[in-house]
């Protein structure tokens, strides 16, 4: 047990001599035309990126980016801020995810995590659950779940940039 | 033993210390816990109550990262576990460990994964936490792209089942490829096609003192997807050698499942329409287990996934041993400055969906359908069965009526053949109607109230159910909300089902405390589902991520 607390606090020691910056792990998921991207293609020319989870089935997911859609194009025009919607449905309601974001008119970047492989390697919880990376592609901010005006808040750290 | 350690200690030092200059570390904890009370309302009293009256599931992620390599553990701990979730659960372990690495294109995976061909329907390893569902694979896998657009899969592992690991070995290859990406001459085509194919396979041994069963069971699946301009065309088809199975009864027919799916969309407008069929399908890492804890494959119920509480009463889960049913969803946007959409368009979300059981015939007239040990029966593959399982039309209007206020109304008419389903065998067909309203309005800057109210009727089961909910919140952290669902069609005993809660969130830190009754349910997600029973207590969940 002594031994199993000595090497625990090793691990804890290095892990906090680590823990400096994330960055975004390379996973591979799918474009919504099916093409394989891995995610370390994400590019915005040095200006900062949003990623955020969604599904078909997630309420809050979809108010969010209702909510920021809105006011995307300010946004753009401000700071030059993407935003990059990851569905995380399965099979089924992968036919779904197309229409839908279309159906809404979300103009964002688009794609389907079908297993979680990048929900999870990212730690994510649960969805909605949003991140913020800088123009080196550090994570800097990261939320999770939406409340009625949240997207207000993810603006001032993307203005902070 | 002391000098070893030490060592190991070192070696580990060093191995560290090569990585910390672009090496990283993350993860994330979640705990959810309950305390039970007795309630006479409900019918729980002192003996129905767990023992321990606190029980608790809660799990912590870490996972350390360097461009190429990758390593990560979950340790989970269920003292005990949750009421509802399977009493296997109950412990404590590192339940998943693994470590990759990706050299010249080549990723290898040792330790425990998850995995999916395909749309799943062949082979699907995945986790649903909240379900307590998680079949992920031990063993090791490889991925390797030769050229560009082919992707190759092949991995060798067992599933865990709860803190152990079921019996049979699962074997499988996967194959992709992208022609307008691997040939150079359609790379400006307008049609962009993808072709895939897997093999898996399983082994147990056969100890089975009356019949002689397959040791290997092989399946084999083929698909495609085509994406021309706002288009897009896809479908799968699975085949299945005989595969006895407590769940089919032990029958040697073989197994086979199509789903096909076709979809529209633009700006604004979006339609899609999937199909399925599927007989005898389940394929199981131990074939003696009759639930889906350990899953080889994924058949997804092809119906609307409702976030309504009372919308979310009969929620259908797939009939593995034979289906076929269709969905269909449409999505458009009323443009604003529209009669109708008003001055920020309103959003219309219509689907309908259905499964009906397949048909089937005696393979001879002293053969009873689906007999042990025979092929079963026969079946024809276009044709639907008698028996209706489930149909489901919704649909959902929201309109953002001015700068601070929205609302949204949603209808569903479900009918839920509750017997094959759930086995409520003296209710048969449920045929329920839902109305929901809920209006969300902003009182000031970030100060937000949102209200539903939802009613159910139906004259089977528990008859008509209410529900109310308030909610108040406050961006980025609070959230208080209250909610009634009140049963008050049931003629056994009307109940109320009140529950307080509230929240706080900061970052990817979440607190939710909650003290109230919840009523006794089946919770679904995707194709899984779990019974929940009616509790009266308070409960916490934490969540956090780093």
């Amino acid at each position: 047990m002594k031994k199993q607390l000595i090497y625990f606090l090793f691990l804890v020691a290095n892990v906090i001599c680590l823990a400096q910056t994330t960055t975004l792990p390379s996973v591979d998921i799918k474009s919504l035309e099916g093409k394989i991207v891995n995610t370390n293609t994400f590019e915005n020319d040095g200006k900062p990126m949003v990623i955020s989870f969604w599904a078909t089935w997630c309420k809050p997911c979809a108010k969010e980016l209702n909510a920021i859609s809105e006011v995307y194009d300010d946004w753009q025009e401000e700071t030059g801020v993407k935003v990059i919607a990851i569905s995380i449905d399965d099979a089924r309601n992968a036919a779904k995810v197309a229409p839908y974001a279309h159906g809404k008119d979300w103009p964002f970047e688009i794609y389907v995590d079908a297993n979680s492989d990048l929900k999870r390697a990212l730690n994510v919880n649960a969805i909605p659950h949003t991140f913020l990376l800088n123009a080196d592609k550090e994570i800097v901010w990261q939320h999770t779940s939406y409340l009625d005006g949240d997207e207000e808040e993810l603006y001032e750290e993307v203005l902070k940039l | 033993m002391k000098k070893i350690l030490y060592g190991l200690l070192f070696c580990a030092g060093s191995i560290f210390a090569q990585g910390i200059q672009n090496g990283q570390l993350n993860g994330n904890f979640q705990s959810n816990s309950q305390v039970y009370y007795e309630d006479a309302d409900l019918g729980i009293s002192t003996e129905n109550l767990p023992s321990e009256r606190f029980l608790t599931n809660s799990f912590a992620n870490i996972i350390y990262s360097t461009s190429n390599f990758s390593a990560g553990m979950r340790y989970e701990a269920n003292q005990n576990s949750l009421l509802g979730f399977d009493k296997r659960y109950n412990g404590e372990g590192i339940t998943y460990r693994y470590a990759q690495f990706n050299k010249d294109g080549l990723d290898i995976t040792v330790g425990n994964f998850y995995e999916q061909f395909g749309s799943g329907m062949i082979l699907r390893a995945y986790e649903e936490r909240n379900l307590g569902y998680d079949n992920a694979f031990e063993g090791i896998r490889l991925k390797y792209s030769p050229f560009k657009g082919i992707y190759l899969k092949s991995l060798v592992g067992k599933q865990r089942l709860y803190f152990d690991k079921a019996e049979g070995i699962v074997r499988g290859f996967d194959g992709e490829i992208s022609l307008n990406e691997t040939f150079e001459a359609l790379s400006e085509a307008k049609t962009q096609i993808l072709i895939g194919g897997s093999v898996v396979s399983k082994f147990q041994k056969d100890l089975d003192p009356i019949y002689i069963l397959p040791e290997n069971v092989a399946s084999w699946a083929g698909r495609f997807n085509l994406y021309h301009g706002k288009w897009i065309l896809g479908a799968e088809y699975v085949y299945k050698y005989n595969d006895p199975s407590a769940t089919n009864n032990f029958i040697y027919k073989e197994g086979q499942a199509l789903l096909a799916n076709v979809s529209y969309s633009k700006k604004g407008f979006g339609f899609s329409l999937a199909g399925k069929r599927i007989d005898n399908m389940s394929s199981n890492s131990d074939r003696n287990l009759k639930g889906q804890e350990v899953s080889i494959n994924y058949l997804p119920a092809l119906t609307k996934q409702h976030a309504y509480t009372l919308a979310t009463i009969y929620p259908y889960g797939t009939i593995a041993n034979g289906e076929m049913g269709i969905q269909t969803e449409l999505n458009y946007k009323v443009k604003k400055g529209s009669f109708i959409g008003g001055e920020y368009g309103m959003g219309i979300l219509a689907n309908f969906s259905n499964a009906y059981s397949i048909h089937k015939a005696q393979i001879d007239e002293d053969t009873a359908l689906g007999e042990s040990g025979t092929l079963g029966y026969t079946s024809d593959f276009f044709k639907l069965g008698e028996e209706k399982y489930f149909q489901e039309f919704s649909i959902e209007l929201s309109r953002k009526v001015n700068r601070k206020l929205r609302l949204v109304g949603s209808y569903i008419n479900t009918h839920y053949n509750s017997k094959v389903i759930v086995g409520y065998d003296y209710h048969g067909m449920i045929k329920a109607n839902i109305v929901v309203l809920e209006a969300q309005y902003k009182l000031k800057p970030k100060h937000s109230i949102r209200t539903e109210i939802q009613h159910l009727s139906t004259e089977q089961h528990e008859g008509n159910w209410a529900m109310g909910l308030v909610e108040y919140t406050v961006s980025p952290h609070y959230f208080f909300a209250f909610q009634n669902l009140y049963n008050y069609g049931n003629e056994t005993k009307k109940v109320h089902y009140p529950n307080i809660s509230a929240g706080y969130t900061k970052g990817t830190t979440r607190f939710a405390l909650g003290y109230g009754k919840q009523r006794q349910g089946i919770f679904c997600v995707g194709g899984v589902c779990r019974e929940v029973p009616k509790s009266n207590g308070i409960s916490l969940s934490i969540t956090s991520s780093f």
